[in-house]
């Protein structure tokens, strides 16, 4: 038997089982709390920060997508305090890497491009990094370019947790964090790569495509993930 | 009334935001009722005017021509619009920022050039170390991203400083 748990979300009292992660509570219910390394179906890890919720009676902010909801507990999803932090924390995203929409192939479709629209990002009031980084294309299907990766690891989970290949790694600390396949092999080189191409239609942005698609035309089918977790559990 | 004086310029861009000024169609009759483009590609002054109102710029800071031009537009200027994702990010000609202006500059014009090899250095102004946002050089009173803008932000945020309001892009917002 499940235990239920009512919570309070933005002053409405919310009925859920428990276990499950705020942010989980929240978007059952219509209520929006952005996010960009969480995608359901995967392990939460919390790392992208944008889905910090106030709790009441806890001073810091607490991800969203990683604490799971208690018993009378009141939530707010939205605050000046909390905008502002997910302004800065958009903004250090884009400040960090090259993310030049005018020429990406996930632009008009990147949710880190949609999540600063939202949220009235018109300028990055940090200084740009410019760092040189690769771009892979020796996989005959696909390519991975560092610019425009954000390391929310939504394809690390992806390939481990669902193709149960675990192809691709975060290396590096800090600054120097980046994506690696098999042990720093090239991609195209990785033997341990299925070429199923679900790391390509989790990433948020243009940092993994499809080979062959020009500016803008890069669309993905997000919901591929999410579908297999639900249809196995369905199983 | 005195019109508004509106000065624009293009620095380091492709002057697909000034298209896209020109896009705003018709419209351009009902801005030039109450305003006068006094500065720009558009007009034929050959300095940048005292007393400009608006100052709306395109393109990122590349060049000493370019970081003097913006210097001189915001010292003559009340209110300073960056226009374009190249204003506001650096967008494309930032992507040469990884790379030491002497090394791209030979890569282009010694290794890249089948006859005349050898780095252009009359009438063109030197390259600055990186093409910068226009907030790196100068303060910036609004930041229109796009690439281009749209011609209905354009004239949105033209509109709504002629009628004395601060816009606000809300929707219209958009990169890329």
């Amino acid at each position: 038997m499940t235990e239920k748990v009512k919570v309070r979300i933005d002053g409405e009292v919310i009925s859920a089982t428990a276990g499950q992660t705020i942010l989980e509570v929240a978007r059952a219910n219509n209520k929006y709390i952005p996010a960009l390394c969480y995608m359901e179906g995967l392990t939460s890890v919390g790392a992208c920060r944008l889905c910090m919720v106030e709790v009441s009676g806890v001073a810091k902010l607490v991800p969203a997508c990683t604490t799971p909801v208690q018993e009378g507990q009141a939530v707010a999803t939205t605050s000046p305090q909390l905008d502002s932090y997910r302004k800065i924390a958009l903004e250090l995203l884009f400040a960090e890497r090259n993310h030049v929409c005018a020429v990406c192939v996930s632009s008009g479709h990147c949710e880190l491009q949609t999540l600063a629209q939202e949220h009235g990002v018109t300028h990055v009031r940090y200084p740009y990094s410019c760092p040189r980084l690769p771009v892979d294309t020796t996989h005959p299907r696909y390519v991975l370019d560092h610019n425009r990766c954000v390391l929310c690891g939504r394809c690390v989970r992806t390939c481990a947790e669902i193709e149960g290949a675990h192809v691709w790694d975060v290396a590096g600390r800090g600054i120097t964090s980046h994506l690696v396949s098999e042990l720093q092999r090239p991609w195209g080189e990785a033997t341990s790569c299925t070429s199923c191409g679900k790391c390509v239609q989790a990433c948020p942005t243009g940092a993994m495509a499809e080979k062959g698609w020009g500016v803008e035309e890069m669309t993905k089918h997000r919901t591929v993930v999410s579908r297999l977790t639900s249809m196995r559990e369905g199983s | 009334m005195d019109k508004v004086k509106i000065g624009t310029c293009w620095l380091d861009g492709c002057s697909g935001c000034h298209m896209s000024l020109l896009d705003i169609d018709e419209s351009i009759v009902g801005v030039l009722r109450k305003a006068d483009i006094v500065f720009g590609p558009l007009v034929d002054a050959q300095e940048w005017p005292e007393g400009v109102d608006v100052a709306v710029i395109e393109g990122a800071v590349s060049s000493q021509d370019d970081l003097k031009l913006v210097q001189t537009a915001r010292a003559r200027s009340r209110y300073l619009i960056a226009l374009g994702d190249c204003a506001v990010t650096g967008n494309v000609p930032s992507m040469r920022n990884g790379i030491p202006v002497r090394k791209l500059l030979e890569r282009v014009y010694v290794e890249g050039a089948d006859e005349s090899a050898g780095v252009p250095t009359d009438g063109v102004p030197p390259l600055l170390r990186q093409a910068e946002p226009i907030r790196q050089a100068v303060k910036v009173d609004l930041h229109v991203p796009g690439c281009p803008p749209r011609p209905n932000a354009i004239l949105m945020v033209l509109s709504e400083l002629l009628e004395g309001r601060e816009p606000d892009l809300g929707s219209k917002l958009r990169f890329g």
